[in-house]
């Protein structure tokens, strides 16, 4: 896409493509139907990483759901390579936004880690240098053995990534990841995102409140209206693939992406009302 | 707020210094146990002491009539028939009500369905039942077991449910993603997220099984704890009646001890958990 990407050659992970066809998700509920979603269509190529921003209650979380077969759209449709996502696909990692509910409670943080790698018959051996190595790439070398409620929630979050990576997955969803922890060990896990998405070539879908984290981190930016969403912007992150928090983050190209997907997020929040101001109202 | 700390550096703890502490807290843990039944039990000797009652006897006499009626043959007569039984029933509800519980609870439309018959059935006293097992499956083994299972079947069962249906949703999500399905799903998501309420539904069928072990040795039997205080009833041997009655409290009571220990093990987490959450909210 810019041209600078030093991920894998794209045959070998051509399964990773996504495409997101006419997706709209629709919750009934009892008395109360919400449409999360009206129509979102993009793509995102194998190997690529996308940040996807937009005011809370946009449906991002929604949209993550119906990417990774949790959640059947109510129409359209999610492809994942050349087969149509109709449950969760294999070689799929999510990090979901409530990371504290994700991790399972009467196991070890190194167990959480290790489950998913069971399930992939990973062999034993290999199975343990995994978890280290991933715990260790999140600064939890020390804690396997304790338990998740053990620990902050900032830890708790990383242990989801480490999870994660642990899997090393074709396709990466991450949902507000980064919300919980501190400004320092935040930079560290962007800048480690990065470098395990170069290393590993695998397409990542990243949600996010943070316009500098989306553009910092991302080789695209899609920014959603508020709901019911729609894909409003797609920009390409023309920036270097080397990236550094301070050098990069004061190029002026930054600036100006920035500035751009600012008045994109701005533009997104009253971009229904300006839409029913010209007639269509159809929310209460 | 200590607690929590307490967990969190429990590694630097010197193994010795945990011993003690340990050994500490199970020596209060005992007093705090054993106080009561103490006083209760010295308050019962000190008022049956001059008792002239037939009726009522003598706490001696009741000890004395213990050692003699229960440590005999009726061991092996009477105690281990009963708590054959005890067993085979208390499990049998148990395997039966966590698996049923576990379909019922992951599969909606079977829950809807089988739910107003269920509920008819727990709304049956067991008790009642006897009769109506006699006829079909004798006045054997299989009656008193069968007896067993249908009333502690219930707590088990609809705690099961509850605790299936309750499993967090994101958790849920998170097994689906990473191919936890089948088996591995039941043993590494369902089941033990379901374990605070299964626990606690095992911990109730174990009182109702005790209770339906004694009733249904009471009828038409030969054999067992329930036959023989009853028999000693009718035999107006009223200090031996009363050592049965002493028998099955003891029984619960040890019972119940081993099941706070089987509990402990299971569901450490589980207690860890709700300590972090009460620390931090
Ligand atoms: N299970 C559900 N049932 C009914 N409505 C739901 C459900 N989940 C989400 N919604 C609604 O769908 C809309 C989008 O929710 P979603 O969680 O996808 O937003 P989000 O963009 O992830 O928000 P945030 O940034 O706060 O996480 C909201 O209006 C929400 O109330
Ligand atoms: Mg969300």
């Amino acid at each position: 896409m810019t041209g600078t990407k030093a991920a894998a050659p794209a045959t070998e992970y051509s399964a990773g493509a996504l495409a997101v066809r006419g997706v709209r998700k629709v919750y009934q509920g009892s008395g109360r139907t919400v449409e999360a979603v009206r129509d979102l269509t993009f793509t995102v190529g194998a190997g690529d990483l996308a940040c996807i921003v937009g005011p809370s209650g946009a449906g991002k979380t929604t949209l993550l759901k119906c990417v990774a077969g949790l959640l059947a759209p109510t129409s359209g449709e999610v492809r994942l390579g050349d087969a149509r996502v109709q449950g969760p696909p294999p070689g799929m990692a999510v990090v979901f936004q409530e990371y504290g509910r994700s991790l399972f409670p009467w196991m070890t943080v190194g167990a959480n880690v290790e489950l998913p790698l069971k399930q992939k018959k990973i062999g034993k051996a290999e199975r343990a240098a995994l978890v280290a190595q991933a715990l260790d790439s999140v600064g939890l070398q020390d804690a396997p053995a304790a338990y998740p409620w053990q620990l902050s929630g900032g830890m708790q979050q990383r242990v989801a990534i480490a999870r994660a990576i642990a899997y090393e997955p074709k396709v990466l969803l991450m949902d507000e990841p980064f919300a919980a922890v501190d400004a320092q060990t935040r930079a560290e896990l962007e800048d480690l995102t990065r470098s395990l998405w170069r290393k590993l070539g695998m397409t990542v879908l990243f949600v996010t409140h943070d316009i500098d984290e989306a553009v910092y981190l991302g080789e695209r930016v899609l920014v959603l209206s508020a709901s019911p969403t729609v894909v409003m912007e797609d920009i390409d992150v023309d920036l270097p693939a080397e990236r550094e928090q301070l050098t990069t983050r004061a190029l002026p190209r930054f600036a100006e992406l920035r500035a751009a997907v600012y008045g994109h997020v701005q533009r997104a929040k009253t971009f229904h009302s300006a839409a029913a101001a010209a007639g269509a109202g159809d929310r209460p | 707020m200590s607690g929590m700390t307490g967990t969190k550096t429990k590694g630097a703890e010197s193994r010795a210094g945990r011993g003690l502490r340990l050994l500490r807290s199970g020596a209060v843990h005992l007093a705090y146990l054993l106080g009561l039944p103490a006083a209760l039990l010295a308050l019962w000797w000190v008022l049956a002491a001059r008792s002239t009652n037939f009726y009522y006897p003598t706490l001696d006499e009741i000890l004395a009539a213990f050692a003699e009626t229960w440590f005999s043959e009726r061991i092996v007569d009477d105690v281990l028939p009963s708590l054959g039984r005890l067993a085979a029933g208390y499990l049998g509800a148990a395997v039966i009500g966590i698996g049923l519980g576990v379909l019922l609870g992951t599969r909606p439309r079977i829950r809807a369905l089988l739910e107003p018959v269920l509920e008819f059935f727990r709304a049956v006293p067991p008790p009642v039942l006897i009769p109506v097992l006699m006829l079909v499956a004798g006045i054997g083994d299989t009656m008193k077991i069968v007896v067993i299972i249908s009333g502690a079947l219930w707590p088990v069962l609809l705690n099961t449910v509850e605790g299936v249906r309750a499993i967090d949703e994101v958790l849920s999500d998170t097994a689906r993603c990473y191919g936890l399905t089948g088996t591995a799903r039941l043993r590494r998501l369902v089941l033990p997220g379901a374990s605070p309420q299964i626990v606690a539904g095992l911990r109730q069928a174990l009182s109702i099984s005790i209770i339906l072990m004694v009733i249904s040795e009471m009828f038409a039997s030969s054999s067992g704890l329930g036959f023989t205080v009853v028999q000693f009833q009718r035999s107006f041997a009223i200090p031996e009646m009363w050592s049965g009655i002493l028998l099955l409290g003891l029984l619960g009571f040890a019972l119940s001890l081993l099941f706070a220990l089987f509990e402990s093990r299971v569901l450490g987490w589980y207690r860890g958990l709700r300590q972090s959450q009460r620390g931090e909210k």
